[in-house]
This record gives structure tokens, C-alpha cells and sequence, in this order.
């Protein structure tokens, strides 16, 4: 990320030091991590010592330190979900994409998330890839939902379980 | 439209919108609230927008695309005005149809209408559905009828003219007055006054002053905030405008939660159109009175729902509470007294202004005044939001509304209150809800997340489930919470893995008590009340991990055993097809072949249930 890209960001909030978390979501939403560079250069414009960016960067859930896959996948693991088999959701996407949540495919395609309520109860399990709903999922739904976000459309796992 | 600078301007507008809109034209309105979204509606609305595109009939039919109407669970939702015509799970190659068909020829469809679960009886409008029939929908009921992103719509069923009585007929004193009157609770979980709360910040000693929405709904199992903010976001600004005049604040802030985009934008435009209407800036209406609000994204914490961890988020800090020797209404952001209200009451303030507080004390019981939305989710029929009045029963809201259990099951209980909550059980289901009666019994009203249970639900693996969401969710500043959480998280999962001993039930009572009674805010303060709540109405089933190794809900999954029974197999294979560890072993049955029922490898067997899943002869047998 550019260093004039992150000024910009930083000036359309007046570069006050209470809007931190805004300037971080910005650049989280635009690279989908935080980059280091970002907020080492961050802390300079604000007088914001690394420390407390970091501090910041790693209390919310929103934000990452790792690049991220092209894809993301977030399971939802709210109550509603989980009376409905949630964590069975979860243990599903580990097994075929070989990940665990808060990984990334080696290929850097998928990124597995869980949330702790996407606010979608009613059509419970969700899983939300990309921001795009999927309600009422089960287990056995999982293989045919991850393959419209497979790049080559074919049956290619990375999963430890394939069955190719 | 330009500035409006009198009541009376807003007035003349008003009239003008009416004039525009003939109450009988017919008006087609898409659901598009979250539950729908996840059901397909965005294809629905653009089908129908391509139809429309190609009708050229001449006299007009409106299209609207709305916020959340509640009933998620029959999403896709078209209702038809004026007479409200319900079709549920619309598909987008039913738009055509329903166009010809119902706009057109007046004809109803009847394979897209409701149908009467016990009659089986076809029900043709959205009010004669049992679902909203014991529903009292005052807060949330204009969703349907509203365009969130068009400020004419919120102005047609009469919006912000709460906010002109309130600026021009009243003043400061008696706005609080009328709130405390109507004995409106905080919808947020606490329950406190909201009038009281008003009236300390208000005699605060302070020139600055703020007001803030509490949207950062992280219950899980709840969405009612989210819906109210992206269905009818005017109706939360119009409280927070009424609540900043009363209070003497100028400046707002909206603290939405990570995972609410859609809410982020729609709070965001209607900002915008208050602003270019001067209904919200410098000069409210004319009326001298200048306030402002701002946007603020949380981080995704659920802590930060606390009053002070949410303030010092805003301030651009971690999101970690604080003692509350003073409160924030005296000394909370900046240091300057900041009156924080939930979306839920924010939006109860306009309706309590313009009809009265004699009005809304009417509705509810003797402590908790008014209505209640409720996410009623999990195993019922009817899954959705829906509003009732304070006072309803249980059993009201689980049978009659929701329509009972799916699948013939027995209920077992309802979780409310989210992580701070507990569980009611069948013998309870009587119970009135309020605030008073829901602590009464060990549980609480919590933001309104409403979790029915049933047989197939496991109480040892809830309570787990809950300690795992509050061990993440801790923020780590006080020890008793920090530690209680994560080794009441433990013990639970020892149960849940057939390694508990009874003396692991006084254990987590006692570790209950100290995390409760020593940590600072409520994350701690109440985190217990699931696990305690749990073994005080289903202590058998504890002992059932403990002393028989048995998961009766068949839920734990180290407990549990699949087989596969011989007699019932078809010899499809479809088990072995998706068995991931190859654990199933037997032989298809074809034209030529006989075949060998199939039958898991228990050695090589991972309990994932996967077979269990695929069967579709019910030949998986699960212990």
C-alpha cells in the first residue's frame, strides 16, 4: 500500500487520534490485513506509538496481521446456529479446505473465519463467503458451496481428507 | 426539496409526499432485510425490476424494496398493497406470474401463499397469518412500509413529527418527564430507566455533552438492532435527536457493530438526508436547537456493547470497560457526561413523544412498559423478529407465534438474555416475560435474543458453547473474569468428553460465584449465568455426562457411537460416498449385484455425522 494511499485515508478523518479504528478498518476493508508498513507509517502521521496500533490491531476481531485469501469464508458460530449444528459447519469447511479457522489456503484462495453471529439467525446455519449469504447449510452442502469459489471450477482439494 | 426551517414547512412537505401517493395504487414490496437476503431475495428484486422495465401499461404500479419484515423463515417476502397480499419464498422466475397474474388480473397465487400449519388452510393476507396476528408491531412494523434509503417514506407514515412536538411544544423537562412517565427500560439488556438516566445526564455539570446509540449487537442469536438500523433508521435518529435536545447534547455518535455493513450505509444516508432537510445540523427546524451525529465502526468485540469499553473504543482506544464509581452519565466520553441508549430504545422515544406517555403505559405489565422485539430463532417453525407486548407468555410467543417445534419434537427450553442469559425450561413456559419476571427465574431479558430449544439440543454442550464464546470474548482486564471463563470452559468440556466427576457441578458453582462477584463489568458479572442456570434446571443431564457417560440429546460427540443397521440399509452406497476417513465399508447394490448392507468402521470412525447426513432411509442409528 502506497504511503499517500494511507494519507488519504488519514486526512478524510481529520487526522485526530480517536479515529484509529476507522483509519484501520479502512485500510483492513482496502487489503484485507494490516500490512506493517501501514502502521508503522500510521503511527508517524498520528504520534501514535506502534505499540498502541498494535495493541489496537490485535484486541478487535476485525482486523488482520496476515495477508488474507481471496476468498473469505466466515462460518457463524451464534447461538442459533449452533443449536442448529454450526460447529458441525465448521468442522466440514476444516475438513475439505485443510484449514483451520483464522488460516489460509496455501494458495491463498480461501480464508476460513468463524464469527461469533453474523445476525442471520433466523436462516441459521449461515456461512457468509465474501459478504454473500448462504442460510440454512449442512454438512453435506459444504463441498458444493466451496466450488463455486474454487479458481479452476474443478474437484481440486486441498483438504487432507481428499478423496481425488 | 430544500431546507425546512419551520414545523410548519415540514408540514406543508408531508401533505405534498401524501398528495403524491394514492393509498390505493398497488405497490409491490421486496423484503430485503438479512434473512431474506441469505434466501435470494436480491434476484427477486431485480426480476421484478426487468418486468416493470418491460411493462409499459401505463398506470402506475410501485415497486419498493424494504427492510426486514420479520417473518425470515418464509423469506423471500413480496407483500402486494393495499391489501397486503403475502407470498412467501418468492422466486425470482415467480416475478412474472405475480405480476400478470396479481397486479394485473387481480388474481391470488395460491401455491405462493402462507399455509396454515395445523389447518392447512391458505392464508391470503399478511395480518391473517398466526405469526403476526399476537404481534403488536409498533417500533418495527413500519419496516415493511418503508424504503429505508428514502427519507419521503419514513415522512409518510409520519415521521419526525415526534421531533416537532418535541422542539416546539415541549421542553426539556418535560420530554423527560414523559419518558420517565412511560417508564421506558433500556432495551439493551440492563433494563434501567431510561428517563433517569436522561435526567442525571442532563443535570450533569457540563457544557459538552453526548448522546450515543448502542448498535454494537454482538448477543448472539440476536438481530433486532440490526434490523430496526437498516429497515427504519430514521425512527433511531429521530430518538437520538428528541433524546440530545432533552439531555442538552450537540453532537451524537452511532457506535455500529463490524459486521453490520448494509446498517452502516443506511444509518449513513439517512444522516444525510436529515442534514439536507435540517432535521438534524445547525438549527434544528428553526428551532435554534444544533445537533450532530456521527458514524463510528466497532471492531468486532463483543465487550464493547458495555457502556464504558464502548466509549473508550470511541475514543480510539482498546475496547476495555472501567470501574463505574462514576458513571458515564456524568463523566464518560472525554470525560464529558454521555447518555447511551440502545437502538431499540432510541426508537421507542418518537412513538412514546407522539402518542403520550398514557398511551404506552398501557401497553405492558406493571415494571416493564410498552413492547419488546424478540429474535425468535433456533428450533421453532416460524424463525424471525417479532414484537410483542411486555407481559406475553412463553408459550404464546413459542406456539402460537412461532408455531411450535419443527419435526414433532419435544421443547425443552428457551435461552434468552445471550451470554449473560439462561435457560427457562418446559415448566416455565407459563412464565409472563418482562424484565422482573426473566431475573426472577435465573435468566434475564438481555437485548432480546430468543433461542428455542429442544430434545435434540444439549444443555452440557450449550453451556460449553457459551463458556467458549465468553473465554474469546474477554477482554483480559480483570483475573477473576480472564481465568473463571477459560477454566469453567474446561471443566464443562471434561463433562462434554465423559471425564467429569460430580465433584466438577460444585466446582463450577463456586468458580461461578467468584467471577461473578470480582470482575468489573457485566461480560463477567453475569458470564456464570448459563452454566448455572443450566445445572439448576437440568442437573440430571449433567449427571448423565458424569455417572453414566451418555449424551441424551446425542450431541457431545465423544460420547456418541454411529452405526449403521443392516436391516434398514438400502445398500445405496451414499454413506460410504461421503465418509471422509473411508471408515464405511460394504457393497453397492446394482441390477447385477446383490450387495452388502454398509457398516462403519468404529476404529477409523471420526463422529463427523456426515453418513448420518446423507442417508436418506434413516439406516444411521446414532447412541
Amino acid at each position: 500500500m502506497e504511503s499517500s494511499e494511507i494519507d488519504k485515508i488519514i486526512n478524510q478523518y481529520g487526522g485526530k487520534e480517536s479515529v484509529i479504528l476507522a483509519i484501520l478498518q479502512d485500510i483492513q476493508a482496502k487489503e484485507k490485513y494490516l500490512p506493517k508498513e501501514a502502521l508503522e507509517h500510521i503511527g508517524e502521521q498520528l504520534h501514535i506509538p506502534l505499540s498502541k496500533i498494535y495493541r489496537i490491531a490485535t484486541f478487535f476481531r476485525a482486523f488482520s496481521l496476515m495477508p488474507r485469501g481471496r476468498h473469505e469464508i466466515v462460518v457463524c458460530l451464534g447461538t442459533a446456529c449452533h443449536v442448529r449444528g454450526g460447529q458441525r459447519i465448521i468442522d466440514q469447511f476444516t475438513m475439505e479446505l485443510g484449514i483451520r479457522s483464522g488460516e489460509t489456503t496455501p494458495d491463498r484462495n480461501f480464508t476460513l473465519e468463524t464469527v461469533n453471529c453474523l445476525g442471520v439467525c433466523a436462516a441459521g446455519p449461515v456461512v457468509a463467503i465474501d459478504g454473500q449469504y448462504f442460510g440454512k447449510m449442512s454438512p453435506i452442502k459444504v463441498e458444493e458451496t466451496i466450488k463455486k469459489f474454487r479458481q479452476d471450477k474443478s474437484d481440486k482439494k486441498e483438504g487432507l481428507n481428499g478423496k481425488n | 426539496m430544500g431546507r425546512i426551517s419551520t414545523p410548519q414547512e415540514l408540514e406543508r412537505f408531508r401533505d405534498e409526499i401524501l398528495k403524491g401517493r394514492d393509498p390505493n395504487q398497488p405497490c409491490i414490496t421486496v423484503c430485503t432485510g438479512t434473512g431474506c437476503h441469505a434466501s435470494g431475495c436480491h434476484q427477486v428484486v431485480d426480476a421484478f425490476k426487468k418486468v416493470l422495465q418491460n411493462y409499459s401499461g401505463g398506470n402506475g404500479i410501485n415497486f419498493r424494496v424494504t427492510g426486514c419484515h420479520g417473518f425470515c423463515e418464509r423469506g423471500p417476502l413480496v407483500v402486494i398493497h393495499p391489501k397486503k397480499i403475502l407470498y412467501q419464498r418468492v422466486k425470482p422466475e415467480d416475478a412474472s406470474t405475480i405480476f400478470e397474474e396479481t397486479l394485473l388480473k387481480g388474481k391470488i397465487l395460491e401455491p405462493l401463499l402462507y399455509e396454515h400449519p395445523t389447518t392447512g388452510m391458505k392464508i391470503t393476507h399478511e395480518e391473517e397469518v398466526p405469526f403476526y396476528q399476537k404481534q403488536m408491531r409498533i417500533i418495527f412494523g413500519n419496516n415493511g412500509n418503508i424504503d429505508p434509503a428514502q427519507i419521503e417514506d419514513y415522512l409518510a407514515v409520519g415521521g419526525y413529527r415526534a421531533l416537532c412536538k418535541a422542539l416546539f411544544s415541549m421542553t426539556p423537562e418535560k420530554i423527560i418527564r414523559e419518558v420517565k412517565k412511560a417508564n421506558l427500560r433500556g432495551r439493551g439488556g440492563g433494563g434501567f430507566p431510561a428517563g433517569v438516566k436522561w435526567e442525571t445526564c442532563k443535570n450533569a455539570p457540563d457544557d459538552i455533552k453526548y448522546v450515543i446509540c448502542n448498535a454494537d449487537e454482538g448477543d448472539p442469536g440476536a438481530y433486532m438492532d440490526r434490523s430496526l438500523l437498516e429497515g427504519n433508521p430514521h425512527s433511531v435518529l429521530e430518538g437520538m435527536i428528541i433524546g440530545a435536545y432533552a439531555i442538552g447534547a450537540h453532537e451524537g455518535y452511532v457506535y455500529v457493530r463490524n459486521e453490520y455493513p448494509l446498517a452502516v450505509v443506511n444509518i449513513g444516508i439517512a444522516i444525510e438526508q436529515a442534514k439536507e432537510l435540517g432535521l438534524l445540523g445547525e438549527n434544528i427546524l428553526g428551532s435554534g436547537f444544533d445537533f450532530d451525529i456521527k458514524i463510528s465502526r466497532g471492531g468486532g468485540a463483543f465487550v464493547c456493547g458495555e457502556s464504558t469499553a464502548l466509549m473508550a473504543s470511541l475514543e480510539g482506544n482498546v475496547g476495555e470497560p472501567r470501574a463505574k464509581h462514576i458513571h458515564t452519565v456524568i463523566s464518560g466520553l472525554w470525560d464529558h457526561p454521555s447518555n447511551l441508549n440502545n437502538v431499540e430504545t432510541w426508537a421507542n422515544v418518537p412513538v412514546i413523544i407522539d402518542r403520550g406517555a398514557d398511551w404506552y403505559t398501557q401497553i405492558g405489565t406493571e415494571g416493564s412498559k410498552g413492547t419488546k422485539i424478540f429474535s425468535l430463532v433456533g428450533k421453532v417453525n416460524n424463525t424471525g423478529l417479532v414484537e410483542v407486548p411486555m407481559g406475553i407468555t412463553l408459550r404464546e410467543i413459542v406456539y402460537d407465534i412461532g408455531g411450535g417445534i419443527p419435526g414433532g419434537k419435544k421443547f425443552k427450553a428457551v435461552q434468552t438474555g445471550g451470554p449473560s442469559g439462561g435457560c427457562i425450561p418446559d415448566s416455565l413456559i407459563d412464565l409472563p416475560v418482562d424484565f422482573d419476571r426473566l431475573t426472577e427465574v435465573g435468566s434475564m431479558m438481555g437485548s432480546g435474543g430468543m433461542i428455542v430449544m429442544d430434545e435434540s439440543t444439549c444443555m452440557v454442550d450449550l453451556a460449553k458453547y457459551f463458556m467458549n464464546f465468553l473465554k474469546d470474548e474477554s477482554c483480559g482486564k480483570c483475573t477473576s473474569c480472564r481465568e473463571g471463563t477459560k477454566r469453567m470452559h474446561e471443566i464443562l468440556t471434561e463433562i462434554a468428553e465423559g471425564r467429569g466427576t460430580m465433584d466438577h457441578l460444585d466446582l463450577l458453582e463456586e468458580l461461578g460465584w467468584v467471577t461473578a462477584e470480582a470482575s468489573l463489568c457485566a461480560l463477567g458479572g453475569t458470564a456464570p449465568n448459563p452454566v448455572l442456570s443450566t445445572i439448576r434446571y437440568f442437573r440430571e443431564e449433567y449427571q448423565e455426562h458424569i455417572i453414566n457417560k451418555r449424551c441424551p440429546a446425542k450431541v457431545c460427540r465423544a460420547l456418541l457411537q454411529y452405526r449403521i443397521l443392516s436391516d434398514v440399509c438400502t445398500m445405496c452406497g451414499r454413506c460410504a460416498k461421503v465418509c471422509p476417513e473411508k471408515a464405511i465399508t460394504g457393497k453397492r447394490k446394482t441390477k447385477k449385484e446383490a450387495g452388502e448392507p454398509f457398516q462403519i468402521n468404529t476404529g477409523k470412525c471420526i463422529k463427523c455425522g456426515m453418513c448420518f447426513e446423507a442417508c436418506k432411509f434413516e439406516a444411521v442409528e446414532v447412541q
